[in-house]
């Protein structure tokens, strides 16, 4: 049944399910973020020596390469609702979607560049 | 194999069984040959048992429709040419149905679910009534003409992935034709078909993969369809908003 798995995988490779795809796995991996998000956070009241402790780890390099992943997720979530909000509640043509998608990823990207900046 | 031959390998299907059988057959190439010429090559030179489904021959019908490499294609209307990989090409039964014999596929669910999302006629006027005019240019005129194109082949409903994960689900092909009823001037199902599509197995489960809309022969666009239920239904549901997709002309009978 290895020939059948092939073709499986072949139809879902378009744009549409990749995107679709992306943002669930995005949502799904921040959903598994966000508890030891606030467990980290709330040792600021129950642990803060602990807290002090765990925060000198965010000077390593493999922590800052998984806030990179974060940010990245993020955007990509974000990104991916917006995408579906457009898509399911403005009945707009495609060209127009393209259009829209390309501005507001160009805007998101000066205003990320002037962010860092000012950081 | 030579090159002027075909590896075509057949997955059948038997009532008894859900696993699928393959079975590679070597077929002459031509030129201008189709995958439904192929597949009748092998029922009439080499296996006369193998059952397959097929009448118009021409994209009409929409009764040939298999899987060929993992997507969902009417098959007298898909060159071959377009669809080998290294001369070898892989055709299964659609996906998503229960398989009667072969390649041959009960389609009873996609119809059941074809009515359930209430894709029948709904009239209010008699045969003494006068004619309702058609505004041919009227936006929701254009989304009915574009949807009324459906052959019923079933190919979007075997390309869904809700389809498969989800037995309650109407599936592209059923919605999109309850949303073409309700663009139609000449439909007066409007809260019947809101009804029917905004329940359990509605237009809410659809997750915009698009997969209906990429492989759609006739290039049609289910999931805008569905798309434009679901703002229906949620201005139904908030206070029955005067919608863009209101027919005109709609209570002049």
């Amino acid at each position: 049944m290895g020939g059948y798995l092939r073709m499986k995988a072949l139809a879902r490779s378009h744009p549409l399910w990749l995107a679709y795809i992306l943002h669930r796995v995005s949502g799904l991996l921040l959903a598994l973020f966000l508890p030891v998000h606030f467990w980290v956070l709330s040792m600021a009241i129950t642990n803060p020596q602990g807290l002090d402790t765990l925060l000198l780890l965010t000077d390593s390099v493999a922590v800052k390469l998984a806030e990179f992943g974060l940010v990245f997720l993020l955007a990509v979530h974000m990104f991916g609702g917006l995408r579906v909000m457009a898509l399911e509640w403005l009945p707009w043509t495609g060209s127009q979607k393209t259009l829209i998608a390309l501005v507001s990823a160009v805007s998101f990207f000066i205003a990320t560049l002037f962010f860092l900046r000012a950081v | 194999m030579s090159s002027n031959t075909i590896a075509v390998t057949v997955h059948r299907g038997s009532g008894t069984s859900k696993e699928l059988r393959t079975e590679t057959f070597d077929v002459p190439a031509y030129d201008n040959q189709t995958v439904l010429d192929v597949v009748s090559w092998i029922q009439q030179h080499a296996d006369p048992t193998l059952s397959y489904r097929f009448a118009c021959r021409v994209g009409m019908c929409g009764s040939c429709a298999m899987m060929v490499n993992g997507v969902p294609r009417w098959t007298c209307r898909t060159h071959i040419s377009k669809v080998l990989l290294d001369n070898t090409v892989e055709i299964a039964p659609l996906r998503n149905l229960p398989v009667i014999k072969d390649l041959a596929v009960d389609m009873d669910p996609f119809f059941d679910k074809w009515v359930a999302a209430e894709g029948v006629h709904h009239t209010a006027v008699t045969r003494d009534d006068p004619i309702r005019e058609i505004d041919t240019s009227g936006e929701s005129r254009q989304q009915a003409d574009a949807g009324i194109e459906c052959i019923n082949c079933s190919v979007c409903f075997a390309a869904c992935d809700t389809v498969a994960g989800n037995a309650d689900y109407l599936g592209p092909a059923a919605l999109q034709r309850a949303w073409t009823l309700l663009n139609d001037t000449k439909d007066d199902g409007r809260e019947k078909i809101l009804a029917a599509v905004s329940g359990k197995g509605g237009c809410h489960n659809c997750h915009s993969m698009g997969s209906c809309t990429v492989y759609c022969p006739n290039e049609l666009d289910p999931m805008s369809a569905i798309a434009g239920l679901k703002r229906e239904t949620m201005k139904q549901f908030f206070g029955g908003r005067k919608s863009t997709a209101t027919k005109q002309g709609q209570g002049d009978a």
